[in-house]
């Protein structure tokens, strides 16, 4: 992201770039290989090999990595079953799959010179639907029929139909259009601050002493951000995890 | 002072200083996660209601669009489904900030 900027010789604030799509060498251009596709395979690679490793062991008193492994098991666990119910044992594969791709996106991406697969619209638009057919395929199974009903809250009266049913059927749809939007505007900002805020650096250090001093200014803004980040990749892959349990949960329950 | 009243009032509020002192019980947490995502952070609550919002309107902005398409109705259906899209977005929101509606 620094480094992004600085190889810049005009000093032009450039911060969309670095969301570039490149095709890694001769084979990833024969088959649109990006950057971002490696960064999936890194990211799944890196919760596989956690959780391999983490359970070889099968100490009793567990060592650091499967302290790690087992947190993450735990935490995910309880969230599905609390989000949930009992019924969310069925979908904690699910859920835990989705919740640690998208917190390694988030996480991966702020490595120096990585890739964010997740400030992608498309990547995330794609999970979104993944997780809006398969909660509509979850209920139309649990329930049949009496899916449609979720569409007209039971006591409205019948004569509002006209008005309500579009409302429900267009707020149904409209989830997986905030969940993709979310997350991906979210990272999308974030990055783009860091590219500003290292242009600034850059921009500074080019007008001389009194620049170089005042530089300091926007390097600490980004070192703050950095922090601010760490926070935002773990909330939004949080909050990506949590909204898909509740609902897997109005899905299983139905109101 | 009678027998079953110590120092620290009845016997089960001293077991339950006790118990937290040792921390045998878990501190009683007010809700559930869904509402510690919700006040995680007053940015990400202002974030999702305007998340909420804009989607609900691109949804029925893309719906309405698309049955004037088909129905070749141009105005009439973009102007009900942007209507109701806002509707839609309030209601959302309202979703999102209002009371729990059930059990």
């Amino acid at each position: 992201m620094a480094a992004a900027a600085a190889d810049h010789a005009a000093p032009t604030i450039d911060a969309l770039s670095q969301f570039k799509l490149e095709p890694l060498g001769f084979i990833g251009g024969a088959v649109n290989f990006t950057q971002a596709n490696l960064l999936m395979v890194i990211g799944s690679a890196l919760v596989l090999a956690l959780l391999y490793y983490g359970s070889k062991p099968r100490a009793v008193v567990p060592g650091r990595l499967q302290a790690a492994a087992e947190l993450a098991y735990d935490f995910t666990y309880n969230m599905a079953v609390e989000q949930i119910g009992p019924e969310g044992k069925r979908y904690f594969p699910f859920v835990f799959t989705l919740f640690f791709f998208v917190l390694m996106g988030n996480m991966l991406g702020l490595v120096p010179f990585s890739f964010t697969y997740t400030s992608h619209i498309a990547v995330t638009a794609a999970l979104a639907i993944l997780v809006i057919v398969i909660v509509t395929a979850v209920s139309l199974i649990e329930h049949g029929w009496n899916f449609f009903t979720y569409f007209f809250p039971s006591g409205a009266p019948v004569w509002l139909a006209p008005l309500i049913v579009p409302i429900e059927i267009i707020s149904y749809l409209s989830r997986p259009v905030s969940l993709s939007i979310r997350l991906f505007a979210n990272m999308v900002a974030g990055h783009v601050m860091f590219a500003v805020f290292a242009a600034f650096i850059v921009m500074m250090g080019s007008a001389g002493t009194f620049g170089i001093a005042a530089a300091i200014g926007p390097l600490a803004v980004n070192v703050v951000l950095m922090g601010f980040e760490l926070l935002v990749a773990a909330l939004q892959a949080y909050v990506f995890a949590i909204l898909t349990c509740i609902y897997l949960h109005d899905a299983v329950h139905l109101h | 002072m009678s027998e079953n009243k110590g120092p620290g009032g009845s016997f089960d509020e001293r077991l339950k200083t006790a118990r937290t002192r040792q921390g045998l019980d878990r501190p009683e947490r007010p809700n559930d996660a869904a509402s510690d995502a919700k006040t995680a952070s007053s940015l990400g609550v202002g974030m999702r209601v305007g998340v909420e919002l804009v989607s609900a309107l691109i949804v029925a902005t893309a719906i309405g669009w698309g049955l004037d398409r088909w129905l070749h109705t141009l105005p009439l259906f973009l102007v009900i489904f942007v209507l109701l899209g806002g509707v839609a977005g309030v209601m959302n929101v309202w979703r999102l900030v209002g009371p729990a509606p059930r059990t």
